[in-house]
């Protein structure tokens, strides 16, 4: 690569020599334009090169600026309330009581149970798609309609689920005898487990259809029946791609706001019950920040988005380890 | 006086309209090595993987006819009864790579969901290792996963696997064109011994091998089988133009 | 050994039939909700829909014109700004594949992606709202960018690595400098991998609220000024559809279904023009 160069004032030095512009130019005038250009175009690259540079560096910042950022933020609560906050079971501004348990139960109870419900439904995707039927118009329908269920837009998921999900929701809780809010940590767990369901899903079926041929065909040549090389050989093969999936999900399940909030009720004391009202540190957030009126307050719910960027940034790294783990074994 | 252990009747296999495999007609006798060679594309494997039904696996692949193992047809029999009286050695060791050695040698029974006594299962694992020669070898790290061994040893690994389900009949699909000449002999001499107890049929493209461990050739050419005899008289003195040219190298 | 195998079999076909059911059950909600939206959504659409504002409380008909060219110039200023960063920092990435800032920077992008989107408009707030006194568009422009970043980045560096080395050797064979050969070779080759990651990323945060809520704000005036609040399509169903007023649920059934069709078709076309514009290597 050519390096970049200083141009002494019009006259020819031996660089221009070695640049070979001599050979193939007829006048000096012709030979100094070139020259010219040639440098330019150096310097250009040089710019270009840099600002690539730049660009990388620019992701750096700015996932720095966001963690400092929170922290920063976050720093007026931690000084007031300690580490107290994060299981104080009272969150009452008005009082200026201020107890994140509530939330973190909250975000807890609706993210895993969605995963418990939505689990068996990716896996189920990922092996009919991975080991079943790998090609055809069926699979390939199948497989574009679970990538359109995670681009409906979340807003469109709590709308859907308030106007339809909720009074079905309610008549169901008349029947078994509880409160029929019909909001609530079960309305929210069942929005969340639908909306998560495309992201273990697909990497299940990329893991289960990475399973060497050699050794379901040695299982086959030993007599087993295709649920037998299921259990046996595709699945403990691909067990750590299907856990890094269930991670993806649960790290989605943990960030989603909007249909959360609008399902849940909005209630920020400890739910009594999974039919109860509740909370998650996402629409308490979304809920509250433009009335946060006091800087402790405002400080508390940044403090719990802080928390949440933590978490879900730890459970996608590890699943995003474990993944490469598993394609370079 | 042999008696023949499989039999195929006008066998036709096909990848979708292809047709790979030609109306073969072949007797195999009870506990001898039969030798199946051919240039590469002529259906040797195909017809092989014929027999235990696992030709079926692969999507578009049919076949007509019938193989009759002791005078049953094994093309209406359930593939997973046919597969326990069938075994097949790969052509790269395949050991299952998440199981130790003691698991992989049992793991026929394991898939199959059959419960043995720890004893049972002791005896068994012993007597197919020692029957592929690798008991003195490995006895001392049975527990350990098998993927240490030396592409010898896993070949003879899955062969003892292979063994251990007691079948009658064992397929080879090209066992030793993965390993170097010594672990080549080392399965060619158990191929003397395990003939006592079982038929073995193996598909080979290398000529040698076949002269030297097989009683009878069976020579596939374009999807048929074009000759079939005893393998000193195949090779000293062929019947057809073909195998007379395979032999001699004018193609391979 | 017969019935055990009968057994086994049947157990086989169970787990089959068990796994197809759970696999196609799975596109039922995606119907339910798509059904239930148009029939709400259809009726409301309509001409006076288009072209309107919403009408104060209590006055029926109003739109959500508003909200329409309100995500339109935030879409569009927050494009502006993610694509040329997200295709120069793929650039980047897929050029220095063994320096310790571009393994950092990689790292980066990856934690990017897993930020929920309420900390993003957290940190806009933070970023652009407070210091320049006031929501505006600009700001949620800003948290839609920083969302779209690390699918451009990931799609354009996957795109371009995939590329053989040949391509930039002959080129640089040519006597062309580095800008052209990325400028000029690389990036036309990869353009289709390069514009699904674009218009993927325009298709998720078409949809995205919770960066809103703090930064964009909404208006339930017509603006096209990014220095104010502005409305958005998210932002109105949102706040439209928890609000107590019937009115009010009609518009934000209407905006569904706009918003709906929109992110689908997106998704859709990405799919079609990908396959179609692939340059075959």
């Amino acid at each position: 690569m050519i390096e970049s160069t200083t141009m002494e004032n019009n006259t020819l030095t031996l660089s221009d020599v070695s640049l070979g512009v001599i050979g193939s130019v007829k006048t000096p005038a012709k030979v100094r334009q070139r020259v010219k250009r040639l440098y330019r175009q150096i310097r250009t690259e040089n710019v270009f090169k840099k600002t690539l540079v730049l660009m990388g560096l620019i992701m750096i910042v700015l996932v720095i600026g966001i963690l400092l950022t929170l922290i920063v933020e976050s720093l007026p609560s931690i000084k007031a309330l300690g580490v107290k906050y994060l299981w104080g079971r009272t969150w009452d501004p008005v009082q200026d009581i201020y107890g994140a348990y509530p939330f973190l139960l909250g975000t807890l109870l609706t993210s895993f149970l969605a995963l418990a419900i939505s689990v068996p439904f990716s896996i189920a995707i990922a092996i009919f798609l991975g080991e079943y039927f790998p090609k055809g118009w069926m699979p390939d329908f199948l497989k574009n309609t679970v990538e359109l269920i995670a681009a409906v837009p979340s807003v469109i998921y709590g709308f859907w689920g308030l106007a339809v999900l909720v009074p079905i929701v309610r008549s169901f809780e008349i029947k078994i005898g509880v409160d029929p809010f019909g909001v609530g940590i079960f309305s929210s767990s069942l929005i969340l487990a639908v909306m998560i369901i495309p992201y273990a899903a697909s990497l299940g079926r990329s893991v289960i259809q990475m399973v060497p041929s050699a050794l379901k065909e040695a299982a086959y040549s030993l007599g087993a029946t295709r649920w037998e090389v299921i259990k046996h050989v595709i699945i403990p093969y691909t067990k750590s791609g299907l856990f890094a999936g269930i991670l993806l999900s649960l790290g989605r399940a943990l960030g989603e706001t909007m249909a959360v909030t609008m399902v849940i009720g909005n209630t920020s004391i400890i739910p009594k019950s999974i039919f109860a009202p509740g909370n998650t540190m996402a629409s308490v957030i979304a809920n509250e920040f433009t009335e946060a009126d006091k800087p402790v307050y405002l400080s508390a719910l940044i403090e719990l988005g802080l928390v949440l960027f933590l978490v879900t940034v730890v459970i996608n790294m590890i699943g995003r380890r474990v993944i490469s783990r598993f394609t370079n074994e | 006086m042999e008696s023949t252990i499989v039999k195929s009747v006008d066998y036709n296999a096909y990848f979708g309209d292809n047709h790979v495999v030609k109306n073969v007609n072949i007797e195999i006798p009870r506990n001898h090595v039969i030798a199946v060679m051919g240039p590469s594309g002529c259906g040797k494997t195909t017809f092989l993987r014929g027999i235990n039904r696992m030709h079926e696996l692969i999507p578009n692949a049919t076949a007509k006819g019938q193989i009759l193992l002791n005078n049953e047809d094994v093309m209406q029999m359930h593939p997973i009864f046919v597969r326990l009286k069938i075994g097949m050695v790969f052509q790269r060791p395949n050991p299952f790579p998440n199981l130790s050695i003691y698991d992989n040698v049992i793991a026929g029974y394991k898939l199959n969901g059959v419960k043995l006594p720890k004893a049972e299962k002791d005896q068994i694992v012993e007597e197919s290792l020692t029957r592929v020669a690798l008991w003195k070898e490995v006895k001392d790290s049975l527990m350990k996963k098998g993927t240490f061994l030396s592409g010898g040893q896993q070949q003879r690994l899955c062969i003892a696997r292979a063994v251990a389900m007691q079948p009658e009949v064992l397929l080879f699909d090209e066992p030793t064109s993965a390993l170097d000449p010594i672990s080549t002999s080392t399965v060619e001499e158990l191929f003397h011994e395990l003939k006592k107890n079982y038929t073995l049929i193996i598909v080979t493209h290398n000529m040698q091998q076949a002269a030297r461990v097989s009683d009878k050739t069976a020579f596939f050419y374009m999807g048929e089988l074009v000759e079939y005899d005893e393998t000193k008289k195949m090779f000293t003195n062929p019947k057809d133009n073909r195998t007379q040219n395979y032999i001699t190298g004018r193609f391979s | 050994m017969n019935s055990a195998v009968k057994y086994r079999i049947g157990k086989s076909k169970a787990f089959q039939w068990l796994t197809t059911t759970l696999a196609f059950a799975c596109i039922l909600p995606l119907f339910a909700i798509l059904f239930f939206i148009i029939k709400a959504g259809i009726t409301k659409i309509n001409w006076h829909f288009l072209v309107n504002v919403p009408k104060p409380v209590g006055e029926t008909g109003g739109g959500i014109a508003n909200a329409l060219l309100g995500t339109f110039i935030i879409i569009v200023v927050a494009a502006l700004i993610a694509i040329p960063i997200g295709i120069l920092c793929g650039v980047y990435l897929s050029e220095n594949k063994k320096s310790k800032l571009a393994y950092w920077s990689r790292m980066c992008v990856d934690i990017l992606q897993g930020v929920p989107s309420i900390v993003v408009g957290i940190v806009a707030y933070f970023w652009l709202v407070k210091p320049l006194g006031g929501f505006s568009a600009l700001s949620g422009s800003v948290a839609l960018a920083i969302m779209m970043l690390p699918i451009v980045i990931r799609s354009t560096e996957e795109t371009l690595k995939l590329l053989p080395d040949s391509l930039k050797e002959a080129a640089f064979a040519l006597g062309m400098p580095f800008h052209r050969v990325i400028l000029k070779v690389i990036i036309p080759c990869g353009i289709s991998g390069i514009l699904s990651g674009v218009m993927l990323s325009v298709a998720r945060v078409a949809g995205e609220t919770a960066p809103l809520l703090f930064t964009a704000f909404g208006n339930p005036y017509l603006s096209a000024n990014v220095t104010k609040p502005m409305q958005s399509l998210p932002l109105l169903i949102f706040n439209y559809a928890t609000s107590p007023y019937n009115d009010w649920h009609d518009l934000a059934w209407g905006a569904s279904l706009i918003l709906l069709v929109f992110v689908l078709v997106l998704n859709i076309s990405t799919k079609l023009i990908t396959k179609r514009w692939k340059v075959q290597l």
